[in-house]
Protein backbone atom coordinates (compact mmCIF):
# COMPACT_ATOMS: atom_id res chain seq x y z
CA UNK A 1 0.00 0.00 0.00
CA UNK A 2 1.42 3.50 -1.00
CA UNK A 3 0.11 6.72 0.21
CA UNK A 4 0.05 9.23 -1.55
CA UNK A 5 -1.09 13.13 -0.86
CA UNK A 6 -3.88 13.69 -3.47
CA UNK A 7 -3.76 17.37 -5.83
CA UNK A 8 -4.96 19.88 -2.83
CA UNK A 9 -3.19 18.64 0.16
CA UNK A 10 0.16 19.83 0.67
CA UNK A 11 2.41 20.51 3.85
CA UNK A 12 2.95 23.80 5.40
CA UNK A 13 5.60 25.41 7.81
CA UNK A 14 3.29 28.30 9.50
CA UNK A 15 5.81 30.08 10.93
CA UNK A 16 3.23 32.35 12.79
CA UNK A 17 2.07 29.63 14.62
CA UNK A 18 5.42 27.46 14.82
CA UNK A 19 3.75 24.34 13.62
CA UNK A 20 3.54 22.49 10.52
CA UNK A 21 -0.17 22.24 8.63
CA UNK A 22 -1.69 20.00 6.42
CA UNK A 23 -3.42 22.34 3.82
CA UNK A 24 -6.46 21.09 1.86
CA UNK A 25 -9.74 22.18 0.36
CA UNK A 26 -11.42 24.32 3.37
CA UNK A 27 -9.30 22.83 5.73
CA UNK A 28 -6.29 23.30 7.56
CA UNK A 29 -5.09 20.37 9.81
CA UNK A 30 -2.38 21.23 13.11
CA UNK A 31 0.31 18.83 12.85
CA UNK A 32 2.17 17.07 15.89
CA UNK A 33 5.58 16.03 15.45
CA UNK A 34 4.46 12.74 15.01
CA UNK A 35 1.76 13.52 12.17
CA UNK A 36 4.36 15.60 10.76
CA UNK A 37 7.07 12.83 10.82
CA UNK A 38 4.70 10.49 9.07
CA UNK A 39 2.97 12.89 6.42
CA UNK A 40 6.41 14.16 5.28
CA UNK A 41 7.82 10.39 4.05
CA UNK A 42 4.59 10.54 2.15
CA UNK A 43 6.01 10.98 -1.56
CA UNK A 44 3.99 9.23 -3.43
CA UNK A 45 6.63 6.37 -3.77
CA UNK A 46 7.15 5.20 -0.33
CA UNK A 47 5.00 1.87 0.83
CA UNK A 48 3.30 2.13 4.35
CA UNK A 49 5.93 -0.87 5.47
CA UNK A 50 8.94 1.15 4.84
CA UNK A 51 8.02 4.46 5.64
CA UNK A 52 6.91 2.38 8.92
CA UNK A 53 10.46 1.25 9.20
CA UNK A 54 11.58 4.61 9.05
CA UNK A 55 9.82 5.96 11.49
CA UNK A 56 10.21 3.00 13.96
CA UNK A 57 14.22 3.94 13.91
CA UNK A 58 14.09 7.23 13.96
CA UNK A 59 12.00 7.46 17.00
CA UNK A 60 13.52 4.39 18.02
CA UNK A 61 9.88 2.49 18.63
CA UNK A 62 9.36 -1.29 18.11
CA UNK A 63 7.85 -1.47 14.84
CA UNK A 64 4.51 -3.65 15.64
CA UNK A 65 3.59 -0.25 18.11
CA UNK A 66 4.37 2.60 14.90
CA UNK A 67 2.74 0.15 12.25
CA UNK A 68 -0.99 0.14 13.80
CA UNK A 69 -0.66 3.99 14.86
CA UNK A 70 0.46 5.15 11.23
CA UNK A 71 -1.89 2.62 9.75
CA UNK A 72 -4.89 4.33 11.62
CA UNK A 73 -3.70 7.63 11.01
CA UNK A 74 -3.02 7.58 7.27
CA UNK A 75 -6.77 5.50 6.95
CA UNK A 76 -8.48 8.21 8.52
CA UNK A 77 -6.99 11.27 6.69
CA UNK A 78 -8.15 8.56 3.44
CA UNK A 79 -11.89 8.12 4.35
CA UNK A 80 -11.52 11.89 4.70
CA UNK A 81 -9.60 12.06 0.81
CA UNK A 82 -6.99 13.99 2.39
CA UNK A 83 -4.54 10.98 1.87
CA UNK A 84 -4.98 8.56 -1.27
CA UNK A 85 -4.03 4.83 -0.65
CA UNK A 86 -2.90 3.17 -3.82
CA UNK A 87 -2.50 -0.57 -4.28
CA UNK B 1 -18.26 34.98 33.09
CA UNK B 2 -17.44 36.71 30.21
CA UNK B 3 -13.28 37.28 29.67
CA UNK B 4 -12.09 39.75 28.19
CA UNK B 5 -8.49 39.53 29.36
CA UNK B 6 -7.57 36.35 26.66
CA UNK B 7 -5.43 36.89 23.51
CA UNK B 8 -7.39 37.66 20.03
CA UNK B 9 -5.76 34.44 18.22
CA UNK B 10 -4.93 35.03 13.99
CA UNK B 11 -7.22 34.20 11.75
CA UNK B 12 -6.95 31.25 9.99
CA UNK B 13 -8.81 32.05 6.59
CA UNK B 14 -9.22 35.17 4.54
CA UNK B 15 -11.68 35.33 1.97
CA UNK B 16 -10.85 38.02 -1.06
CA UNK B 17 -13.72 39.31 -2.43
CA UNK B 18 -12.16 40.31 -5.84
CA UNK B 19 -15.26 41.32 -7.91
CA UNK B 20 -19.15 41.88 -7.43
CA UNK B 21 -19.45 41.58 -11.20
CA UNK B 22 -20.95 38.37 -12.30
CA UNK B 23 -22.49 37.21 -15.00
CA UNK B 24 -25.13 35.29 -13.21
CA UNK B 25 -28.01 36.51 -11.07
CA UNK B 26 -28.43 33.79 -8.71
CA UNK B 27 -31.59 35.18 -6.13
CA UNK B 28 -30.00 33.53 -3.32
CA UNK B 29 -26.69 35.62 -3.88
CA UNK B 30 -24.98 36.47 -0.70
CA UNK B 31 -23.16 39.53 -2.00
CA UNK B 32 -24.71 42.54 -0.55
CA UNK B 33 -27.58 44.53 -2.10
CA UNK B 34 -25.21 47.67 -3.18
CA UNK B 35 -23.21 46.09 -5.14
CA UNK B 36 -19.57 47.28 -5.64
CA UNK B 37 -18.67 48.58 -9.08
CA UNK B 38 -15.41 47.71 -11.13
CA UNK B 39 -13.82 51.27 -10.77
CA UNK B 40 -14.33 50.65 -6.82
CA UNK B 41 -12.15 47.60 -7.19
CA UNK B 42 -8.39 46.58 -5.59
CA UNK B 43 -5.55 46.13 -7.86
CA UNK B 44 -4.32 43.15 -7.91
CA UNK B 45 -1.10 44.98 -7.06
CA UNK B 46 -3.02 45.87 -4.02
CA UNK B 47 -4.39 41.95 -3.87
CA UNK B 48 -0.32 41.57 -3.75
CA UNK B 49 0.13 43.56 -1.22
CA UNK B 50 -2.78 42.46 1.23
CA UNK B 51 -1.85 38.87 0.84
CA UNK B 52 1.87 39.45 2.09
CA UNK B 53 0.00 41.09 5.29
CA UNK B 54 -2.13 38.15 5.62
CA UNK B 55 0.21 35.81 5.96
CA UNK B 56 2.72 38.07 8.27
CA UNK B 57 -0.68 37.75 10.20
CA UNK B 58 -1.08 34.59 10.09
CA UNK B 59 -3.88 33.52 7.28
CA UNK B 60 -3.20 30.19 5.97
CA UNK B 61 -5.85 29.92 3.36
CA UNK B 62 -7.27 32.91 0.88
CA UNK B 63 -10.72 32.14 -0.34
CA UNK B 64 -10.63 33.84 -3.71
CA UNK B 65 -14.77 34.58 -4.57
CA UNK B 66 -16.62 37.53 -5.35
CA UNK B 67 -18.79 37.82 -7.87
CA UNK B 68 -17.58 36.05 -9.84
CA UNK B 69 -13.35 35.55 -9.94
CA UNK B 70 -13.18 34.87 -13.28
CA UNK B 71 -14.89 38.35 -14.79
CA UNK B 72 -11.58 40.18 -13.55
CA UNK B 73 -8.76 39.60 -16.13
CA UNK B 74 -5.73 39.74 -13.82
CA UNK B 75 -7.15 36.64 -11.94
CA UNK B 76 -4.34 34.71 -12.60
CA UNK B 77 -1.98 37.70 -11.94
CA UNK B 78 -3.75 37.46 -8.40
CA UNK B 79 -3.24 33.62 -7.79
CA UNK B 80 0.23 34.03 -8.57
CA UNK B 81 0.23 36.94 -5.97
CA UNK B 82 -1.46 35.05 -3.33
CA UNK B 83 0.72 32.28 -3.79
CA UNK B 84 3.90 34.24 -3.63
CA UNK B 85 3.17 35.57 -0.50
CA UNK B 86 2.70 31.37 0.93
CA UNK B 87 -1.17 31.33 1.30
CA UNK B 88 -2.99 28.02 0.10
CA UNK B 89 -5.08 29.71 -2.97
CA UNK B 90 -8.67 28.41 -3.58
CA UNK B 91 -10.48 29.68 -6.23
CA UNK B 92 -14.60 29.98 -5.77
CA UNK B 93 -16.53 30.20 -9.38
CA UNK B 94 -19.41 29.47 -11.18
CA UNK B 95 -16.92 28.48 -13.64
CA UNK B 96 -18.57 30.69 -16.31
CA UNK B 97 -15.37 32.79 -17.77
CA UNK B 98 -12.94 29.83 -17.31
CA UNK B 99 -11.57 28.62 -20.64
CA UNK B 100 -8.94 25.31 -20.88
CA UNK B 101 -6.49 28.07 -21.55
CA UNK B 102 -7.11 29.80 -18.24
CA UNK B 103 -7.16 26.90 -16.27
CA UNK B 104 -4.22 25.77 -17.17
CA UNK B 105 -2.38 29.58 -16.27
CA UNK B 106 -4.09 29.32 -13.01
CA UNK B 107 -2.34 25.57 -12.28
CA UNK B 108 0.81 27.38 -13.60
CA UNK B 109 0.16 29.91 -11.48
CA UNK B 110 -0.07 27.66 -8.54
CA UNK B 111 -4.06 27.46 -8.01
CA UNK B 112 -4.62 24.54 -5.31
CA UNK B 113 -8.30 24.43 -5.67
CA UNK B 114 -11.12 25.00 -7.68
CA UNK B 115 -14.22 25.55 -5.64
CA UNK B 116 -17.06 24.73 -8.52
CA UNK B 117 -20.92 25.92 -8.63
CA UNK B 118 -23.61 24.50 -9.42
CA UNK B 119 -27.23 25.84 -9.72
CA UNK B 120 -28.83 22.93 -10.14
CA UNK B 121 -28.10 19.73 -11.60
CA UNK B 122 -30.23 19.70 -14.77
CA UNK B 123 -29.79 22.52 -17.47
CA UNK B 124 -33.55 23.79 -17.79
CA UNK B 125 -33.40 24.22 -14.22
CA UNK B 126 -30.11 25.03 -13.36
CA UNK B 127 -29.83 27.96 -15.90
CA UNK B 128 -33.25 29.45 -14.44
CA UNK B 129 -31.96 30.17 -11.21
CA UNK B 130 -28.71 31.46 -12.85
CA UNK B 131 -30.15 33.55 -14.89
CA UNK B 132 -27.82 32.34 -17.40
CA UNK B 133 -29.17 30.69 -20.68
CA UNK B 134 -26.16 28.02 -21.45
CA UNK B 135 -24.49 28.46 -18.36
CA UNK B 136 -25.02 24.48 -17.02
CA UNK B 137 -23.64 23.26 -20.12
CA UNK B 138 -20.53 25.86 -20.07
CA UNK B 139 -20.00 24.48 -16.33
CA UNK B 140 -19.49 20.98 -17.41
CA UNK B 141 -17.24 21.84 -19.79
CA UNK B 142 -15.23 23.60 -17.31
CA UNK B 143 -15.28 20.94 -14.49
CA UNK B 144 -14.14 18.66 -17.53
CA UNK B 145 -11.03 20.80 -17.89
CA UNK B 146 -10.23 21.00 -14.07
CA UNK B 147 -10.22 17.35 -13.80
CA UNK B 148 -8.16 17.37 -17.56
CA UNK B 149 -5.52 19.66 -15.63
CA UNK B 150 -5.82 17.22 -12.68
CA UNK B 151 -6.79 19.89 -10.00
CA UNK B 152 -8.90 19.14 -6.84
CA UNK B 153 -11.99 20.09 -7.25
CA UNK B 154 -15.16 20.33 -4.57
CA UNK B 155 -18.74 20.99 -6.35
CA UNK B 156 -20.67 23.50 -4.51
CA UNK B 157 -24.73 23.64 -4.53
CA UNK B 158 -26.78 26.27 -3.22
CA UNK B 159 -30.24 24.40 -2.22
CA UNK B 160 -33.44 25.53 -1.59
CA UNK B 161 -37.02 25.04 -2.13
CA UNK B 162 -37.26 24.85 -5.88
CA UNK B 163 -34.12 22.13 -5.78
CA UNK B 164 -33.75 20.49 -2.52
CA UNK B 165 -35.41 17.20 -4.29
CA UNK B 166 -31.90 16.96 -6.37
CA UNK B 167 -30.07 16.50 -3.48
CA UNK B 168 -28.91 12.60 -4.67
CA UNK B 169 -28.18 13.74 -8.39
CA UNK B 170 -26.35 16.27 -7.06
CA UNK B 171 -24.15 13.88 -5.27
CA UNK B 172 -24.10 11.85 -8.54
CA UNK B 173 -23.15 14.92 -10.37
CA UNK B 174 -20.14 15.33 -7.96
CA UNK B 175 -18.67 11.84 -8.48
CA UNK B 176 -19.37 11.63 -12.11
CA UNK B 177 -17.23 15.01 -12.60
CA UNK B 178 -14.25 14.01 -10.45
CA UNK B 179 -14.70 15.27 -7.32
CA UNK B 180 -13.37 14.90 -4.15
CA UNK B 181 -15.51 17.03 -1.99
CA UNK B 182 -19.41 17.91 -2.40
CA UNK B 183 -20.39 21.23 -0.09
CA UNK B 184 -24.46 21.18 0.17
CA UNK B 185 -25.07 24.56 1.18
CA UNK B 186 -28.57 25.32 2.37
CA UNK B 187 -29.53 28.47 1.46
CA UNK B 188 -28.50 31.42 4.07
CA UNK B 189 -30.50 34.47 3.94
CA UNK B 190 -28.26 37.24 3.55
CA UNK B 191 -27.91 40.04 0.52
CA UNK B 192 -29.97 39.07 -1.99
CA UNK B 193 -31.46 36.05 -0.33
CA UNK B 194 -32.87 38.16 2.25
CA UNK B 195 -34.66 39.73 -0.23
CA UNK B 196 -35.95 36.43 -1.66
CA UNK B 197 -36.38 34.45 1.60
CA UNK B 198 -40.11 33.92 1.49
CA UNK B 199 -39.25 32.00 -2.29
CA UNK B 200 -36.59 30.51 -1.09
CA UNK B 201 -37.37 29.17 2.22
CA UNK B 202 -37.63 24.93 2.62
CA UNK B 203 -40.56 23.07 4.15
CA UNK B 204 -39.91 21.30 7.10
CA UNK B 205 -40.56 18.67 5.25
CA UNK B 206 -37.72 19.62 2.52
CA UNK B 207 -35.22 19.74 5.52
CA UNK B 208 -35.51 16.36 7.20
CA UNK B 209 -35.64 14.86 4.02
CA UNK B 210 -32.32 15.99 2.90
CA UNK B 211 -30.68 15.09 5.98
CA UNK B 212 -31.91 11.52 5.46
CA UNK B 213 -30.59 11.55 2.34
CA UNK B 214 -27.16 13.07 3.50
CA UNK B 215 -26.51 10.21 6.20
CA UNK B 216 -27.93 8.22 3.60
CA UNK B 217 -24.99 9.23 0.75
CA UNK B 218 -22.17 9.90 3.30
CA UNK B 219 -22.46 6.12 4.04
CA UNK B 220 -22.88 4.91 0.67
CA UNK B 221 -20.08 7.09 -0.86
CA UNK B 222 -17.70 7.11 2.19
CA UNK B 223 -13.76 7.02 1.12
CA UNK B 224 -15.04 8.55 -2.20
CA UNK B 225 -17.37 11.69 -2.37
CA UNK B 226 -16.87 13.78 1.12
CA UNK B 227 -20.56 15.88 2.09
CA UNK B 228 -20.43 18.70 4.04
CA UNK B 229 -23.80 19.68 4.32
CA UNK B 230 -24.86 23.11 5.78
CA UNK B 231 -28.30 22.51 6.96
CA UNK B 232 -30.68 25.96 6.99
CA UNK B 233 -30.63 27.77 10.21
CA UNK B 234 -34.05 28.70 10.69
CA UNK B 235 -34.94 24.71 11.23
CA UNK B 236 -32.18 24.29 13.37
CA UNK B 237 -32.67 24.77 17.23
CA UNK B 238 -29.54 26.07 18.45
CA UNK B 239 -27.30 28.38 16.60
CA UNK B 240 -23.90 27.76 14.52
CA UNK B 241 -21.00 30.09 15.63
CA UNK B 242 -20.96 31.99 12.47
CA UNK B 243 -17.48 32.24 11.52
CA UNK B 244 -16.11 30.21 14.19
CA UNK B 245 -17.02 33.67 15.99
CA UNK B 246 -17.33 37.08 15.34
CA UNK B 247 -13.34 38.11 14.66
CA UNK B 248 -11.91 34.56 15.95
CA UNK B 249 -10.89 32.51 12.90
CA UNK B 250 -11.38 34.57 9.57
CA UNK B 251 -11.78 37.83 7.95
CA UNK B 252 -13.35 38.96 4.23
CA UNK B 253 -12.12 41.62 2.06
CA UNK B 254 -14.54 43.61 0.12
CA UNK B 255 -13.57 44.10 -3.96
CA UNK B 256 -13.09 47.98 -2.42
CA UNK B 257 -10.79 46.69 0.62
CA UNK B 258 -13.23 47.28 3.19
CA UNK B 259 -12.11 44.23 5.68
CA UNK B 260 -15.17 43.18 7.31
CA UNK B 261 -15.95 40.15 9.85
CA UNK B 262 -18.26 38.81 7.87
CA UNK B 263 -19.49 39.02 4.40
CA UNK B 264 -22.62 40.62 5.40
CA UNK B 265 -20.98 42.59 8.19
CA UNK B 266 -21.62 45.66 5.79
CA UNK B 267 -25.76 45.25 6.68
CA UNK B 268 -25.05 46.47 10.26
CA UNK B 269 -26.30 50.21 10.66
CA UNK B 270 -23.54 52.19 12.36
CA UNK B 271 -20.29 50.13 11.91
CA UNK B 272 -17.71 51.34 10.14
CA UNK B 273 -15.00 49.46 8.36
CA UNK B 274 -11.38 50.06 7.93
CA UNK B 275 -9.87 49.91 4.63
CA UNK B 276 -6.68 48.07 3.15
CA UNK B 277 -5.80 51.08 1.17
CA UNK B 278 -5.44 53.24 4.46
CA UNK B 279 -4.88 50.90 7.63
CA UNK B 280 -3.07 47.59 8.02
CA UNK B 281 -4.21 44.43 7.84
CA UNK B 282 -2.81 43.68 11.19
CA UNK B 283 -3.84 46.81 12.93
CA UNK B 284 -7.42 46.49 11.48
CA UNK B 285 -8.16 42.79 13.11
CA UNK B 286 -6.48 43.50 16.44
CA UNK B 287 -7.64 47.03 17.16
CA UNK B 288 -10.35 47.09 14.17
CA UNK B 289 -13.64 48.47 15.91
CA UNK B 290 -15.82 46.50 13.86
CA UNK B 291 -13.75 43.66 15.15
CA UNK B 292 -13.81 44.38 18.49
CA UNK B 293 -17.54 44.75 18.16
CA UNK B 294 -18.85 41.09 18.71
CA UNK B 295 -15.56 39.60 20.00
CA UNK B 296 -15.76 37.13 22.87
CA UNK B 297 -18.62 37.04 25.27
CA UNK B 298 -18.31 40.39 26.72
CA UNK B 299 -20.73 42.17 24.15
CA UNK B 300 -23.46 39.34 24.99
CA UNK B 301 -26.98 40.34 26.32
CA UNK B 302 -28.57 37.66 28.59
CA UNK B 303 -29.19 34.63 27.90
CA UNK B 304 -26.37 34.47 26.39
CA UNK B 305 -23.75 35.94 28.65
CA UNK B 306 -24.64 32.91 31.50
CA UNK B 307 -25.50 30.38 28.53
CA UNK B 308 -23.03 26.83 28.74
CA UNK B 309 -22.96 27.45 25.13
CA UNK B 310 -21.45 31.10 25.12
CA UNK B 311 -18.18 29.85 23.59
CA UNK B 312 -19.51 26.97 21.80
CA UNK B 313 -21.75 29.09 19.51
CA UNK B 314 -20.54 32.91 20.34
CA UNK B 315 -24.12 34.11 20.09
CA UNK B 316 -24.30 32.33 16.66
CA UNK B 317 -25.28 35.28 13.64
CA UNK B 318 -24.91 38.79 14.14
CA UNK B 319 -26.04 39.43 10.68
CA UNK B 320 -29.09 36.90 11.22
CA UNK B 321 -30.20 38.92 14.64
CA UNK B 322 -30.15 41.87 12.49
CA UNK B 323 -32.18 40.71 9.55
CA UNK B 324 -34.97 39.09 11.69
CA UNK B 325 -34.89 41.10 15.36
CA UNK B 326 -33.76 44.14 13.57
CA UNK B 327 -30.62 44.17 16.46
CA UNK B 328 -27.53 42.95 15.53
CA UNK B 329 -26.23 42.79 19.30
CA UNK B 330 -29.43 40.52 20.16
CA UNK B 331 -29.18 36.68 20.43
CA UNK B 332 -29.38 34.50 17.07
CA UNK B 333 -33.28 34.08 17.11
CA UNK B 334 -32.58 30.51 15.79
CA UNK B 335 -31.56 29.95 19.51
CA UNK B 336 -34.78 28.32 21.02
CA UNK B 337 -33.57 29.48 24.63
CA UNK B 338 -34.59 33.03 23.18
CA UNK B 339 -37.40 34.81 23.33
CA UNK B 340 -36.38 36.14 19.71
CA UNK B 341 -37.24 32.78 18.29
CA UNK B 342 -40.65 33.04 18.52
CA UNK B 343 -40.55 35.52 15.77
CA UNK B 344 -38.79 33.54 13.79
CA UNK B 345 -41.31 30.48 14.06
CA UNK B 346 -43.69 32.91 13.41
CA UNK B 347 -41.45 33.86 9.66
CA UNK B 348 -41.20 29.77 9.00
CA UNK B 349 -45.18 29.55 9.14
CA UNK B 350 -45.86 32.65 7.15
CA UNK B 351 -43.02 31.81 4.33
CA UNK B 352 -42.78 28.18 4.92
CA UNK B 353 -44.95 27.60 1.74
CA UNK B 354 -44.35 30.88 -0.14
CA UNK B 355 -44.39 32.11 -4.01
CA UNK B 356 -42.72 30.34 -6.75
CA UNK B 357 -39.34 31.54 -8.25
CA UNK B 358 -41.29 33.82 -11.14
CA UNK B 359 -41.48 36.48 -8.32
CA UNK B 360 -37.78 36.66 -7.19
CA UNK B 361 -35.54 39.82 -7.19
CA UNK B 362 -32.90 38.90 -9.40
CA UNK B 363 -29.31 40.13 -8.49
CA UNK B 364 -27.97 42.78 -10.52
CA UNK B 365 -25.39 45.75 -10.02
CA UNK B 366 -27.62 48.94 -9.70
CA UNK B 367 -30.45 46.92 -7.99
Amino acid sequence: MIPVLPPGVRLHWDAVRGSHVLLAPERVLMLDEVGHAILSRVDGTTPVDVLVSGLAADFAAPVEEVGPDVTEFLTGLARERLVDLHA
Amino acid sequence: MPDGSRPVPPPIAMLAELTHRCPLSCPYCSNPVDLARREAELTAGQWADVFRQAVALGVLQVHLSGGEPASRRDLEEIVAAARDAGLYANLITSGIGLTPERIAALVAAGMDHVQLSVQGTRAETADRVGGYKGGFARKMAVAEAIAAAGVALTLNAVMHRHNLAELPEVFDLAERLGARRVEVACVQFQGWALENRAVLQPTRAQVDEAKRLVAEARAARQGRLVIDFVPPDYYADLPKACMGGWGATGLNIAPDGAVLPCHAAQTIPGMRFANVRDVPLAEIWYRGPAFAAFRGTDWMPEPCRSCDRREVDFGGCRCQALAVLGDASAPDPVCRRTPGRAKLDALLAAEGNGPGLEVARWRRIGG
